[in-house]
């Protein structure tokens, strides 16, 4: 094997590239996808009936099937039905549709750990219902989804590797095609690892400070000096540990 | 009585959930700087009182008049409402993520728009009022149960209510926390905040109230001058509660 090689496909412009396809795909599914699982995490609170069926046929459907197929889907059969996105927005639309029925049912469960008595304290104070929503149970919500959000944001990353079947030049396509033109699968899969692991730390980085600034009791130590870089890492320590397991208080 | 004393009135009250019915015909006139005191059995509707007054819970058939005009018919601004109907729950209720100055702020900045440096001034202002200006930053799991019913009074303070209503507000509380609450309570009352308050401390009821309700099966059964409904002028099912709890 040769270290230079790597060095060579780290820093070569395809590479960057796929990386930064991997990334851009990332993210904006994951917007979109906790845009819309907040959707449907307040529409399954609707008593309305067609909208929970609705509510309910989509979770069926799309934690149902691999979300291979999804993205296979989206790209190959609606053209058919003449509905048609490029591979990456149809890589991206699997992605966040899917992600949605999975951050749906976390944030549901975040709201629903905001106990009905603080909503009603709320409005006793004549907030409305939407002020409630976004001053008294969002902020707590959050602390809670947090956590298990994360997670999923992180399965996000290596999720999105899927859409290569599809040929979008992602990161892991890039490699692969590397690996087979210059026979160097060892060197080439390592430099996507690389990258993979880096783009990881970066987002374990993000969540532990959005994490940080979301407990306020760490604010306030933060007002007095007493948090900082070593709080972080020790927090995204705890994170590893107990990656997906609880998101209990 | 003249009508301008009033500031709340129900008139015939009645709300069920379902087919379980839980109020029953309740009338009550509560005038400016009164203080009444609802006694009763557990589950005969003090709470749904309570709750009726400010639309927690629409009231089901009757009329719910505040300052003279009927509140009842239009659910839509029960917000509205509400900015003038301060209310204290039995288990404080405060908001877990801001602190006890933050607390008070949240209605006044978010209802009333007043500026942050504004709220913050009235914050610990008010929390010198209920006795504990050293609190301000404190959690509220960082603070004992009579502390944090006292941020929670103060916070209801914040939006300048013309009248309280407390519900069962020391009962959660260990005993030697019940007294600094109840004389914040009385502290209120006797500057002429009108209260309305579900409690079963007795003490509190003779030093405090002018008037005291009893409700049974969601009746109101018995609403007398204090010193009559304690001077055993009470009617009979009242009488027999009021020796329950005292014994
Ligand atoms: N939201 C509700 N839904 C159904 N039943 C309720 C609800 N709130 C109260 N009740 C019922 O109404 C009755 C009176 O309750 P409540 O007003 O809390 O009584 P109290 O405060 O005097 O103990 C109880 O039987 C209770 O179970
Ligand atoms: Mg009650």
């Amino acid at each position: 094997m040769s270290l230079d090689l790597v060095l060579q496909y780290l820093t070569s412009q395809s590479f960057a590239h796929g990386a930064w396809i991997t990334l851009l795909i990332t993210v904006v599914s994951l917007l979109f996808g906790v845009i819309a699982g907040f959707i449907i995490a307040l529409a399954q609170q609707v008593r309305f009936a067609p909208v929970k069926v609705l509510v309910t046929g989509y979770l069926w459907l799309f934690r149902g099937t691999p979300v291979l197929f999804q993205i296979i889907f989206i790209y190959n059969v609606l053209p058919s039905f003449d509905i048609r996105f490029s591979a990456f927005w149809s890589g991206v639309i699997a992605l966040s549709l899917n992600e949605a029925a999975y951050m749906a049912e976390i944030i549901r469960s975040g709201l629903s750990s905001v106990k009905k008595g603080q909503r009603t304290a709320g409005q006793a104070l004549g907030m409305t219902r939407l002020s409630v929503l976004r001053w008294v149970v969002l902020p707590q919500a959050a602390r809670i989804v947090l956590p298990p959000m994360g997670n999923q944001m992180i399965g996000m990353l290596k999720t999105s590797a899927l859409v290569s079947v599809i040929a979008v030049q992602d990161l892991l396509l890039v490699a692969n095609q590397t690996a087979s033109a210059d026979f160097r699968y060892f060197e080439a899969l390592t430099a996507a690892g690389i990258y993979y692991l880096g783009l990881t730390t970066i987002f374990m980085f993000l969540l532990a400070t959005m994490e940080a600034a979301l407990d306020p009791k760490l604010r306030r130590a933060r007002a007095t000096g007493a948090a900082g870089f070593g709080g972080l890492v020790r927090r995204i320590i705890s994170n590893t540990k107990k990656a997906g397991a609880d998101n209990a208080r | 009585m003249p009508a301008e004393d009033t500031i709340l009135e129900l008139v015939q009250v009645s709300k069920s959930f379902d087919d379980l019915q839980v109020l029953t015909d309740c009338s009550l006139r509560v005038k400016k700087r009164e203080t009444l005191v609802l006694i009763g059995p557990s589950g005969s509707g003090k709470s749904t009182l309570l709750r009726c007054i400010n639309l927690l819970e629409p009231p089901s058939k009757g009329s719910v008049l505040f300052e003279g005009r009927e509140i009842s018919g239009d659910l839509r601004h029960g917000d509205k409402v509400r900015r003038d109907i301060g209310m204290v729950f039995q288990n404080f209720e405060l908001f877990q993520h801001l602190n006890a100055v933050e607390n008070i702020m949240l209605a006044p900045m978010k209802v009333l728009g007043m500026s942050r440096h504004d709220a913050h001034d009235l914050g610990l202002e008010l929390l010198g009022k209920v006795h504990i200006p050293e609190r301000a930053d404190h959690f509220p799991d960082e603070l004992s149960g009579g502390q944090q019913q006292r941020v929670a009074i103060a916070r209801a303070l914040a939006m300048r209510p013309k009248i309280m209503l407390y519900d069962e507000p020391t009962s959660a509380l260990d005993p030697e926390m019940i007294r600094e609450v109840l004389d914040v309570m009385t502290e209120l009352s006797n500057e002429g905040m009108t209260t309305v308050c579900v409690t079963h401390e007795m003490g509190f009821a003779r030093r405090a109230a002018d008037r005291i309700v009893f409700m049974e099966d969601g009746r109101i059964l018995e609403d007398a001058a204090t010193e009559e409904f304690f001077g055993g002028k009470a009617n009979e099912r009242a009488q027999k509660f009021l020796s329950q709890i005292l014994h």
